[in-house]
């Protein structure tokens, strides 16, 4: 852990080093988040409800996914960029060092400039949480913390599986943009809406809809029962097989040296 | 031409070489376009009165968007030429027999048209076939079917030219990464990437139709799906015209002035 | 100490042909072959030892060196380094190796090398006093002073190269791996480079295997030569004895005044100029003084000189010889 902190120093330091350019890309991550924003309100400005969500309670899906998603990507960076670190031979030198390999892939990258994403996420919060009609006792403020923080530990999953997949091949890892950047994008409204099938997928098999659409029902006392709000942990076993991919991979790339 | 022809073809083969990443690419598309019509027709079951399109033609929309997504999206980057003004290295592109802007807007031009062409074929043929109602239709008749490869060459002939523009700024910018980032965002944002512009409110619709974003993806793709017709069709192509013209002389005169800055500073 | 034993490993790489038909079919399938990158590869490196380990690109250097890092395993064989199995126990061993690419860097790039150091220090678990002790002594011999406290990025190639070196020893490693690491060095660099590993060996004892393309790397350094070549070690020896395996062929210039003259047997053109040629002589075949007469019979000579092949002619004529 204390050398977590050093690596997150380090990091800090350097990004510092280009204060103008932090800035800048910290703008345009805030701003593109924020034209996802627009595109919802455009839509509710016109339509007014979305099944039977309201615009405060879309917003509420859209700033725990997007939280979720940024504070994967901003600690789990090294995944997102593990193909070039393949590429350029940084692997190797993670593999002659006496550290777990996963640490220290987490840490060889963060990209703070993310915190653009975060703003963004933290005032669509304090939009949402007082217009989403939800009472907030106890329990909803920690079905809330449930939903943010296991949603990155399922968003990082999914990065720990992308970078799985670079050791196999460097070309067809566009695909995984589907559920990372689609996973962000398509969870700005709650997944049921995408109908049926794409919600028992979102359930059953990458299960984004774990710690977004249940636990949302729980909040706003569609469903009582605990197990909504508990969702979000089950959420986590998502995490077992992707671990062991990583691995898989690991062992072809000691094999194959590529 | 000769040369341009020589560097369009290696412009393709490069992109052919990528099989996998086109497949992986294709899938994601696809995927994609699927996501934004579900999303569409849970807000079309909400209200059909309040859909400023037809729901086909939404469809139709989304589709063409996905399978040319290429074309016409402001985020796709040419790492090399941004490299170029950025490094200084600009300053050994001079020396080649070519004119430089037509060399750039040949290079990003070649690549966007064959990424897009290596991609649109199994996008269009799978949302030909795809059931109703998520089925794409095609163009109303052969007038518009015309008018959309026109405004589609002109869409990007714009998107091109924009982004050279935003390359030769690279050299009075102080950050190529975080101006890149803010100028995608907001151009694809007011292009209708996000949202078809004929969703946005009245009153903000009628100016963001007005600028040069609306003559990219925006027009192609509502010129197919018959949203604009006939004499609006024209109309829309005439704005096109004339933003890609003054982008063009735009970036030649930007691109005349780094030159010089270039040549008097040494780079 | 260090074993391979029969050590192999196969690649299977991807063919691709130029032109745009090749393009279009490679959509669909892609022929493989397979590459032999190492075969049968048996040497053992003794404590203390210094090796110099060549052979031309793609010969398998890296990938021996990255079976003994621990970061490839081989398909077969025995490799064993101080009793461990490199990439059975991957974090044992690495603790007790020190390994510098010479084209990668392990520092970071904006921050002051000290800052790199003690993020080593702590990944490595070195003791905080020890630490100092090593980092005094190496910034003594490598003259890296005023430097640690300069980011990566302001420093020269030179500068860099020497704070990589440091920062591969800090926590002592018994073996060091320098994976070319003269590359792109200035000739004072390099020799102040050299002067530094010979000290390291000599006062710490630590064994030193150093894959290169510069001869001059080798005759300083290593007094043991392992050359490969299509993944089979060719020649395990010493400077001296790959000299006698090389062919000793001799080379004349020769400068002149009027026709060129023509050669005979054992002799091979390899250079011409106006008035001036690059004669190789191949001695089982003729013996210089005869080939001097010869052309002195033809034309009328200005001068000559005769110098025997040197080291890196050498190699490139034993690449001939074995073909690789």
């Amino acid at each position: 852990m204390r050398l977590y902190l050093k690596f997150f120093s380090l990091h800090l330091k350097s990004q510092m080093q280009y204060k103008t350019s932090f800035f800048l890309t910290a703008l345009g991550q805030f701003l593109g988040a924020f034209t996802s924003f627009l595109g919802i309100y455009f839509m509710f400005m016109r339509f007014h409800t979305l099944e039977d969500f309201s615009f405060g309670q879309a917003l509420l899906c859209f700033a725990v996914i997007l939280m979720a998603y940024t504070m994967a990507e901003m600690l789990g960076r090294g995944f997102d960029l593990f193909p070039q670190m393949l590429g350029n031979g940084e692997f190797d030198r993670a593999l002659v060092r006496p550290m777990n390999i996963v640490f220290q892939v987490l840490a060889a990258k963060m990209d703070f400039s993310r915190f653009g994403r975060l703003m963004q996420a933290i005032l669509v919060f304090c939009y949402a949480i007082p217009n989403s009609g939800v009472v907030w006792t106890g329990d909803k403020i920690l079905t809330l913390c449930l939903m943010v923080t296991c949603g990155s530990l399922v968003f990082f999953g999914l990065f720990l599986v992308y970078a799985a997949f670079s050791f196999f091949t460097v070309e067809g890892l566009e695909f995984m943009n589907v559920f990372t950047d689609g996973g962000r994008e398509f969870g700005r409204y709650p997944f049921s809406v995408y109908g049926k099938n794409i919600l028992r997928f979102l359930t059953f098999v990458i299960p984004l809809a774990l710690f977004q659409y249940y636990p949302l029902l729980y909040l706003l006392d569609r469903e009582q029962s605990v197990l909504y709000m508990l969702l979000p942990l089950v959420a986590l076993l998502f995490l077992l097989p992707c671990y062991a991919f990583f691995r898989l991979g690991l062992r072809r790339y000691k094999s194959t040296g590529s | 031409m000769k040369k341009y022809r020589a560097l369009f073809r290696i412009r393709f083969i490069n992109a052919l070489q990528y099989r996998a990443a086109a497949v992986a690419g294709m899938t994601t598309q696809f995927a994609w376009g699927f996501m934004e019509i579900f999303a569409f027709a849970a807000f079309y079951r909400v209200s059909r009165a309040a859909f400023p399109m037809t729901f086909s033609q939404t469809v139709s929309y989304i589709w063409m968007q996905q399978a040319f997504l290429a074309l016409f999206m402001m985020w796709f980057w040419e790492n090399d030429i941004a490299d170029a003004v950025v490094s200084g290295g600009i300053a050994y592109e001079m020396v080649r027999p070519l004119d430089l802007y037509s060399r750039w807007f040949c290079q990003v031009a070649a690549n966007r048209l064959a990424r897009a062409l290596l991609r649109c074929a199994p996008i269009l043929i799978v949302a030909f076939l795809v059931p109703e109602p998520y089925r794409m239709s095609l163009p109303p008749d052969l007038t518009q079917l015309f008018l959309f490869l026109l405004s589609t060459a002109l869409s990007l002939g714009v998107v091109v030219s924009f982004s050279l523009l935003i390359y030769i700024s690279l050299f009075y910018m102080l950050s190529p990464m975080g101006v890149r980032i803010i100028v995608a965002v907001f151009s694809d944002f007011l292009a209708g990437a996000i949202v078809p512009l004929p969703f946005f409110p009245e009153s903000l619709r009628a100016l963001v139709e007005m600028l040069p974003f609306a003559a990219m993806q925006n027009m192609p793709l509502r010129i197919y799906s018959g949203n604009i017709a006939g004499a609006d069709a024209w109309q829309g192509i005439a704005l096109q015209l004339f933003w890609l013209a003054a982008l063009l002389l735009a970036g030649r005169f930007a691109m005349d002035r780094a030159l010089k800055k270039v040549i008097v500073q040494g780079g | 100490m260090i074993t391979l034993q029969n050590i192999c490993k196969t690649f299977r790489v991807a063919k691709r042909q130029a032109g745009f038909g090749h393009a279009v079919k490679a959509l669909f399938s892609r022929e493989y072959e397979l590459v032999h990158a190492l075969q049968d590869v048996s040497f053992r490196i003794y404590d203390g030892e210094m090796v110099g380990y060549i052979g031309p690109n793609g010969a398998g250097k890296s990938t021996t060196i990255k079976i003994m890092c621990g970061i490839l395993t081989p398909d077969s064989g025995v490799c064993d380094v101080d009793g461990r199995t490199p990439w059975r126990e991957r974090v044992a061993h690495v603790r007790e190796i020190g390994v510098v690419f010479g084209q990668r860097s392990q520092l970071w790039w904006d921050v002051p090398i000290i800052d790199s150091f003690e993020l080593i220090r702590d990944i490595y678990k070195v003791e905080n006093r020890l630490f100092q002790n090593t980092l005094d002594e190496l910034a003594a011999l490598l003259d890296l002073g005023e430097i640690l406290k300069t980011p990566a990025r302001s420093l020269s190639h030179g500068q860099r190269m020497r704070c990589e070196i440091a920062a591969s020893l800090l926590h002592q490693p018994k073996t060091l791996f320098l994976d070319e690491p003269t590359i792109g060095l200035d000739a004072t660099a390099k020799i102040a480079f050299r002067q530094f590993i010979k000290k390291l060996n000599a006062e710490h004892g630590t064994t030193v295997i150093l894959t290169t393309h510069d001869m001059q790397d080798i005759e300083a350094l290593t007094g043991r030569i392992l050359l490969i070549g299509n993944g089979r070690i060719l020649l395990d020896g010493s400077l001296a004895d790959l000299k006698k395996h090389a062919s000793e062929s001799k080379t004349l210039i020769v400068e002149y005044v009027g026709a060129m003259p023509a050669l005979c047997d054992g002799m091979t053109l390899s250079e011409a100029k106006e008035g001036r040629i690059v004669v190789t002589v191949d001695p089982s075949a003729l013996s210089v003084s005869d080939a001097i007469i010869r052309l002195a019979a033809q034309t009328e000579l200005l001068d000559v000189s005769v110098s025997g092949a040197s080291s890196e002619e050498m190699v490139a004529a034993l690449y001939k010889e074995y073909r690789i």
